[in-house]
């Protein structure tokens, strides 16, 4: 077997939460890669971050400046680790911080570090409340959403959309509001995490399914896994799915994927009604958290997305399994206090 | 009447439905009866074949038999 090429790579996400964020699933695909062998280093912005404390997936660990602090603070501190740890890749995973990183692609390329993520216009154009627009200019269903960003709108919003409508953060969250009068709290709880605006949406009832895709850049569709929720918390998330086979599921995918000609990882959320039809709910503009289900069923899209971003060919995966499942858990770790200590006063474990 | 070509049924019992991700598990009976559909019986000759294995009322097998298909619709494992 020929030899692993050594690579180090800076990934953000280590919150394996209840909420999880897709950073550990992200490190578990590249650990488990046939072509490289891979440092990782962990880019945080919270001491908890479980991932921070896994250091058989994290070798290293820095802290980094929240996205409210702008792109040169980040830039600063990723310039500062980079004369460290010399990182040939990123892998952003959160939403928030997306926009930095794409704005930074050409300095951290100036300083050896690669990215391989969305454009900005792609990025800007699959927001939730450009999901409408999107519909249109790729022939996607999508159900009807209303961009809010105060209360005095949600008398036309509830005419158009009825109840129960769902209501959006701008970034993450979603709840369902059966009746009027919960829109306003939903709509306070969310623009005080996420800020404005708030996206009011049609709630289309169906079973939800989701594909996680990667895109080359040039229209091609490298990797492409749907999956089922199998089981869904309090929060909205899979805790258990399973890998489907299902051509329209894949078709659109790819149907987007030509079109938006889409660079990097993204998560497709979709529902498909009674009638078999499917509706895009939300495009994420990053791997999700259930990647490893796809590493599993056969196709490591993180092994995929690097080499796309080391300029390495990558062949798009024909195969995956169907019928793999992934059921997620939790795990109590026990740390020292002079771990948590280190990375306080330091910013680095 | 055909059960969907994509449907996988193990000797268990269990079923898959690969396109929603739905599994359901089947009795003895109901495994029996979609060994029956599988081997291209159609509804009279699955009826007749229970009928010579079992004996007993016909109205009684015709009614679950007429449920059961109806279930295995419910949930789009049929192609007919």
């Amino acid at each position: 077997m020929a030899a692993k090429h050594n690579i180090t790579v800076g990934v953000t996400g280590l919150n394996n939460i209840d909420s999880p964020g897709p950073g550990i699933p992200v490190i578990r695909g590249l650990k488990e890669s046939d072509f490289f062998e891979v440092r990782v280093i962990g880019l945080a912005y919270e001491t908890l971050e479980p991932g921070i404390y896994m250091s058989d997936l994290v070798d290293k660990t820095y802290m980094i400046p929240y996205p409210s602090e702008g792109k040169e603070a980040l830039y600063t501190r990723i310039a500062q680790i980079q004369a460290i740890e010399h990182m040939d890749v990123i892998i952003p995973n959160f939403d928030a911080e997306l926009y930095s990183f794409i704005r930074l692609e050409p300095e951290l390329k100036r300083i050896g570090i690669c990215t391989f993520l969305p454009t900005l216009t792609q990025f800007e154009e699959r927001h939730k409340a450009n999901l409408p627009e999107y519909g249109k200019k790729y022939t996607v269903n999508v159900p009807k959403s209303i961009e809010v960003t105060n209360p005095s709108q949600f008398e036309k919003a509830v005419k158009e959309l009825k109840l129960p409508l769902v209501v959006k953060g701008k970034y993450y969250d979603a709840y369902i509001a059966h009746e009027k009068s919960q829109i306003e709290g939903y709509f306070n709880k969310l623009s005080a995490k996420w800020g404005l605006p708030i996206i009011l949406q049609q709630f289309i009832k169906g079973t939800e399914v989701n594909v996680i895709a990667l895109g080359d850049g040039t229209g091609q569709t490298i990797a492409a896994v749907p999956m089922r929720k199998q089981y869904i918390t309090d929060k909205g998330k899979a805790w258990g799915g399973i890998t489907l086979a299902d051509d329209a599921m894949l078709n659109l995918t790819k149907s987007i994927m030509t079109q938006t000609k889409w660079r990097g990882g993204m998560e497709l959320e979709l529902v498909r009604d009674a009638n078999g039809k499917l509706f895009l709910i939300e495009i994420n503009p990053r791997i999700p958290a259930w990647v490893y289900l796809a590493v599993g069923a056969g196709q490591n899209i993180p092994e995929a997305l690097v080499k796309l971003a080391l300029d390495i060919d990558v062949a798009p995966y024909q195969h995956y399994d169907v019928g793999k499942m992934f059921i997620r858990y939790s795990y109590d770790m026990i740390v020292g206090i002079d771990k948590f200590e280190q990375l306080t006063m330091t910013g680095e474990l | 009447m055909k059960i969907k070509n994509n449907i996988a049924v193990s000797e268990s019992g269990f079923v898959f439905d690969p396109s929603t991700g739905e599994s359901f598990t089947l009795n003895k009976t109901g495994q029996e009866i979609i060994s029956l559909v599988k081997q291209g019986l159609d509804y009279e000759q699955i009826l007749n074949s229970l009928l010579a294995n079992y004996g007993g009322e016909k109205p009684l097998y015709e009614r679950y038999l007429v449920e059961f298909f109806e279930e295995l619709r419910n949930f789009n494992l049929l192609e007919e």
